[in-house]
């Protein structure tokens, strides 16, 4: 194989760094530009849909209230504030926007692999996100499908933006799956090929190791929605029967002959379920860092989290129909899939427990980002915990298409990977701008958004259990079972969401006015051991490294270690070594 | 539930793999012997680490149409669910035999450009890499006949899946190759150069030929398929 | 350390939110106790599970928070204790899993000795179909569904005949008899759920599902639909009723077969001339209204939805409002047609009578209309000409004073309430996007332009 190592002989990057202001900032391949430009868009397209989640309380908590909402648009805003938040706000945010700012900062490599595709890649999601928004303006509106898209009432008249709003939505999905993979196909290879000296698999920080997993999850999980999208669309414009069985929609019988709506469920479920672990696994990943940083303790059980995330990645292909224990299908598929799924929950609350017990016998630091990090681990427990009831197919039967469900999926990826998004911007703030946010501010956003989503979500896990469903415009004319009470508690969810809603615009000035206005920032004033915080300068110029790759020589949680007298030894610091050579470390009070 | 079966698989297999080669049994806390810090990754081009991960993405895609394709005919649905009646198989195109064997020619010629440019022979490479994307040209062309043809079947209609499956599981193949010909386009310009230097295409047509390889080898599994049913 | 102490009254209060609040399963009405149960054991599972973690993490946080010289504990791992949890959450989860199987194992044995019913739904509508004599269903095909046959059942198949058809969202079963309850949907996904029964299934348009009850307890329960199905979602009422074998048995006789459907005659205009007379001194002889007596015109309109009223009026079901004054007017007139052939005469002949244009005397903004009315396309369609498969009865070309007038009959509840006026209090939902007096009249001008 001598030709083969000759023909892959590895050139290294030039290191021109670009200087106009186009090449630099827009058409930038510098992966840490890209990140941002990914968190940006994703951020703004999320304003919107939480925008949404506002007026669909409006219209739950205040019934008749405000006309501006019928019962089509409602369902609009359902769909489109699952769809961004689940897709073009999470996704987006944890594998383009941290995937992109952490993997090449965290293995010492200078840029992805592939900087030309990563730029492609942000450039398809922004076309992706703007076909989205062009529902809005299309005939008919947006689709109103659900964010689940089943067919055959995605396609057929009675939904909304069943004939232009579906195929907006189908259009965007597909140019966003490419998008992801050509990102994916960065982060990946670039995991597997550009670390630097030292830096085995086993001393990668957990965030990689989160995203590395979910890209994976990703890559072999996008194409089951890409080959759905492609099916629903062509029945919808070319009158294929892919989907679409023979039906009589609004008294008239349609072309189609004998497709099958299961078919589109066992497709899109193959994809979905793994979507909730491609959201789920960065988070957990991040959050194990940010606990371990900020309690100044290695994570607790390393190879044990890293185990998992392999585990519950493995596992997460074989859990799909959980979403489909009342869909029609085989009843018998219960069996298995109940199995599979309360098995997937061994090495979750495995994670849980190392959370945990990091912080047992650390030395906490109640920072911004460490308050997060609890509140997620909170949120998460709840949330994990319901999707035992959800998971058993018995169990699932009464409290599916209720709002425990709702409740649950909020909790677990909702509010949890949300938390740990917040938690991460203020964690690594400093190093992205270089200069510090006003932690007060952050304080105040923390305490308004836990304590206010738990607000939101608690009730409604109770409300599923009397039976309230979900996807309902309104409660009007009264269904027996349901009682005042619940009115009323609707009513006081809407306030709270109204409340959450209005403290992200405290986080949003956090963010751009200290950009300007904030104090300059310690290179790493968290103390943290992780190669993103050892940069020459920070913000990190373009190449990351200056001359020099760094060398690592210790894993990445080498805090408080017996004997040595500072509480963190860098990753790239030699064993022999007591100090990290000449360098201050300051730590914000 | 045979996607199931091949995902476990799959799945079974990075996990072993990921034990085998990643060490993921190492205590990475532990002052470790010399050696560590050599340099890491696999010891061949980032781009063909890429191309395989990208091969493993494009067959998650063929395996879910394949997956589609068997349980819209009902056959895998099982348990209560008929085979779909309004499935009428179609008599494949003939040209399609034709088609393949083209593809063939088209997998050989790339891999015979890969020997020459092994081989530093300037004027064979470019020779056989232009032969290769001809015959491939020639294949899409074909393929585009055999769609006229079942057009024009009295079989032909959209709301048959047979038909509907023909048209989407050839075209997504011809979109692939087609996009392997814009590599090919940019490989064969780049040889063509009055002053290439050989070891500058040499990944290229590497890379270019696994892929030519991998989509025969897709193009065979589906006209399998499509012969079968 | 505020934020334990945040943890730990959070624990609390979602503790004491579980004991104290009033929402809780509905009481059940089936045999499916057991769902209860497993529901019980996870709860209790994870209830304990939440407690105790939640409280060591905010012990935690309390007892190693950063004070001065304060130093974390270096511990790798702890293989001991890691697999001493893992094994713990292993039994617990096995707890969860086994009873839930073992119900899951009944729920799909469905018991030999089941009869059978059939749902079908359809946008935003339930209907039932009991098998009649034989104990068997006839054939149905999506492709004969029509206003005539709006079961999609096979004509020419003998099994079918003594099938017993219920045309309306009201749907009755025996106390203590396993029925096996059959799904179908005409044109989208819907769900059948009744939250007393506990157990419920999708039903997805081209292939049968099904699901098993015993109903245990009389009463008269929801219907909902659960599965995403459109804009009036939300609106898909029905309602079980649980009686009594006797009580049954009555109800079922009084029911419709398909071969009785089948003879029922087409209607008779000739006939229906003759009645007609009674109607035409306030409808009109041309049956075009007179808003003097307020009386709408109601040539042009669907005939199903004439018949439909027709009867409602005869039943009681409409005009029993008192402060609705003209729909009790009505029904001594309607009740003047003597049985169903009566009414399919007369309604047969205003269908002959020739289409005039009403005056128009409502006077809105039909750009504004526009907009609203897209609310009312999923039904009333596009050009407002009706849809017989929603129920949704012709708009466009009729009296723009008498739908002012219903619409605020809706809105205010002296119309569709009744609680077997199933259309109308879908009906009634609906009409609450109209704002006021003047989104109604914005609405209407703009059907007169269609």
């Amino acid at each position: 194989m001598a030709f083969v190592a000759i023909a892959d002989r590895d050139h290294e990057h030039a290191l021109h760094d670009p200087q106009s202001f186009i090449r630099k900032y827009i058409w930038s391949q510098d992966h840490k530009v890209i990140a941002v430009q990914y968190a940006l868009v994703a951020i703004s397209i999320g304003l919107v849909a939480l925008t949404m989640s506002v007026l669909m309380r409006l219209q739950l908590g205040f019934p008749d209230t405000f006309h501006i909402i019928a019962p089509q648009d409602y369902y609009q805003y359902i769909t489109m504030h699952g769809m961004i938040m689940v897709i073009y706000l999470l996704t987006a945010l944890f594998l383009g926007g941290f995937g992109n700012y952490l993997i090449p900062l965290m293995l010492g490599a200078r840029d992805m692999v592939f900087p030309y595709l990563n730029m492609l890649s942000f450039w398809f999601y922004l076309l992706a996100v703007l076909v989205l928004c062009a529902g809005f303006f299309v005939p008919g509106g947006p689709t109103g499908a659900g964010w689940t898209l089943y067919p055959p009432q995605a396609v057929l008249p009675g939904t909304p933006g069943a004939s232009w709003g579906i195929i907006c939505m189908l259009a965007s999905l597909a140019i966003f799956i490419v998008a992801f993979t050509m990102g994916g196909l960065n982060y990946v290879t670039t995991v597997l090929q550009a670390r630097c000296r030292g830096m085995t698999f086993m001393r990668m920080p957990l965030s990689v190791w989160g995203i590395f997993m979910a890209s994976i999850l990703g890559l072999l999980a996008f194409p089951a929605l890409f080959v759905s999208a492609i099916m629903m669309a062509l029945d919808s414009l070319v009158g294929t029967s892919f989907f679409m069985p023979a039906v009589s929609s609004m008294g008239e019988r349609t072309v189609h002959t004998g497709g099958s709506p299961l078919l589109f469920q066992h497709l899109f479920w193959f994809f979905g379920h793994p979507e909730v672990y491609i959201v789920a696994l960065p988070a957990f990943g991040i959050v194990s860092d940010l606990l371990s940083t900020h309690a100044r303790r290695n994570i607790f059980g390393y190879r044990m989290m890293v185990w998992a995330i392999l585990a519950i990645g493995c596992l997460s292909f074989v859990v799909w129909a959980h979403h489909m224990y009342v869909s029609g299908m085989n009843p018998y598929f219960g069996f298995f899939f109940a199995t599979t799924t309360l098995i997937i929950a061994v090495p979750t609350a495995i994670k849980v427990y190392n959370w945990v017990l990091t912080l047992w016998r650390g030395d906490v630091h109640l920072t911004v980002p460490m308050l997060f990090a609890i509140g997620f681990i909170f949120t998460f427990i709840n949330g994990g915990l319901t999707g035992l009831f959800l998971g058993n197919v018995t169990v699932d039967v009464p409290l599916s298409g209720t709002y425990f469900v709702v409740a649950h999926f909020h909790m677990v990826m909702g509010v949890s990977p949300i938390l740990v998004v917040f938690g991460s911007i203020y964690h690594w703030y400093p190093k992205i701008t270089g200069r510090m946010f006003d932690e007060r501010l952050g304080k105040f956003h923390f305490w308004m958004t836990f304590l206010g989503a738990y607000a939101i979500f608690l009730p409604m896990h109770y409300m599923g259990i009397l039976g309230v469903p979900r996807r309902y415009y309104g409660y009007t004319d009264a269904i027996q079972f349901i009682p005042p009470s619940v009115h009323e508690a609707n009513e006081w969810i809407s306030i709270s969401a109204m409340i959450v809603a209005a403290t992200q615009l405290v986080f949003l000035y956090n963010l751009i006015h200290s950009y300007f206005k904030g104090p300059v920032a310690d290179p790493n004033p968290w103390r943290a051991t992780t190669l993103e915080w050892q940069t020459p300068d920070t913000p990190p110029k373009h190449g990351n490294w200056g001359k020099d790759l760094p060398e690592v020589h210790r894993w990445a949680y080498d805090y408080s270690v017996p004997g040595a007298p500072e509480d963190f030894i860098p990753q790239n610091v030699p064993h022999s070594e007591k100090t990290p050579v000449g360098r201050e470390h300051g730590v914000p009070t | 539930m045979s996607l199931t079966v091949a995902y476990a698989a799959l799945a079974t297999g990075i996990a072993v793999w990921a034990v085998l080669v990643m060490k993921l049994r190492a205590k990475p806390w532990e002052v470790t012997a010399a050696g560590v810090l050599d340099k890491q990754g696999f010891n061949v081009s980032a781009k063909r680490i890429g191309l395989w991960i990208f091969l493993a993405v494009v067959t998650s895609l063929f395996c879910l149409f394949l997956s589609a394709y068997y349980m819209r005919m009902g056959e895998h649905a099982g348990h209560g669910t008929l085979p779909a009646t309004d499935w009428q198989s179609i008599r494949d195109p003939s040209i399609l035999w034709f088609n393949t064997v083209l593809l063939i020619f088209g997998s050989v010629a790339m891999q015979s450009a890969r020997s020459a440019v092994a081989r530093s022979q300037v004027q064979q490479t470019r020779v056989r890499l232009f032969a290769a994307g001809l015959l491939t040209f020639a294949f899409l062309i074909g393929q585009w006949l055999a769609w006229r043809e079942l057009r024009y079947s009295p079989l032909f209609s959209p709301l048959n899946p047979a038909v509907a499956f023909f048209y989407v599981l050839t075209a997504v193949h011809g979109l692939h190759l087609l996009g392997g010909l814009f590599v090919w386009a940019r490989t064969l310009a780049r040889s063509l150069r009055k002053d290439v230097e050989l070891i500058d295409v040499r990944l290229s047509v590497e890379l270019t030929s696994v892929y030519w390889h991998y989509l025969l080898l897709v193009w065979l599994g589906l006209f399998a398929v499509l012969l079968s049913t | 350390m505020l934020i334990a102490i945040a943890l730990i009254v959070l624990v609390v209060a979602t503790v004491l939110f579980h004991f104290l609040s009033p929402w809780w399963f509905t009481p059940i009405a089936s045999n499916w106790t057991m769902v209860d149960s497993t529901v019980d054991v996870t709860f209790w599972v994870t209830g304990i599970v939440f407690v105790a973690v939640n409280l060591f993490l905010a012990w935690c946080i309390i007892r190693y928070r950063h004070r001065k010289g304060n130093r974390a504990h270096y511990e790798p791992e702890n293989k001991k204790l890691e697999w001493w949890l893992t094994g713990i959450t292993s039994v617990g989860i096995a707890a969860m899993l086994a009873p839930g199987l073992s119900v899951w194992a009944k729920f799909v044995t469905v018991p030999e000795d089941a009869s059978v019913v059939e749902v079908l739904g359809q946008q935003w509508a339930w209907a039932y179909r009991f098998p009649g004599k034989d104990g068997r269903l006839g054939a149905s095909d999506a492709n004969l569904i029509s206003v005539d046959n709006p079961f999609g059942m096979d004509p020419n198949d003998p099994v079918g005949q003594d099938d017993v058809l219920i045309q309306n969202p009201q749907l009755h079963l025996p106390i203590d008899k396993p029925v096996k309850v059959l799904l179908r949907a005409k044109d989208v996904n819907h769900q059948f759920a009744v939250p007393q029964f506990r157990v419920k299934m999708d039903m997805v348009p081209g292939m049968v599902t099904h699901f098993w009850v015993t109903p245990t307890r009389t009463g008269e329960f929801d219907v909902l639909c659960e599965q995403l199905c459109g804009v009036a979602h939300f609106a898909m009422r029905g309602r079980v009723v649980v009686d009594t074998q006797d009580d049954f048995d009555k109800w079922l006789s009084t029911q419709p077969t398909f071969q009785k459907t089948l003879a029922a005659t087409k209607g008779d205009p000739a006939a229906g001339q003759a009645l007609f007379t009674a109607c035409s001194a306030c409808h009109g002889a041309q049956a075009e209204g007179n808003r003097e007596l307020n009386a709408p015109k109601l040539s042009g309109q669907a005939d199903w939805y004439l018949m439909r009223q027709i009867h409602s009026f005869k039943d009681g079901v409409r005009g029993s409002n008192d402060q609705d004054t003209f729909a009790k007017q009505m029904i001594p007139f309607a009740s003047m047609l003597a049985d169903d052939t009566a009414v399919r005469n007369v309604v047969a002949y205003i269908k002959t009578l020739p289409e005039v244009r009403p005056a128009a005397s409502v006077v809105g903004d039909p750009v504004r209309g526009k907009k609203l009315y897209e609310t009312c396309t999923s039904c009333h369609g596009a050009n407002a000409k009706g849809v017989w498969s929603t129920n949704a009865p012709r708009l466009s070309n009729m009296s723009d004073w008498y739908m002012a007038r219903q619409l605020e009959h809706f809105r205010a509840g002296i119309r569709g309430t009744h609680p077997q006026d199933f259309h109308g209090s879908q009906m009634r939902s609906m009409a609450k996007v109209l704002a006021d007096d003047q989104a109604v009249a914005d609405v209407l001008d703009y059907i007169r332009t269609l």
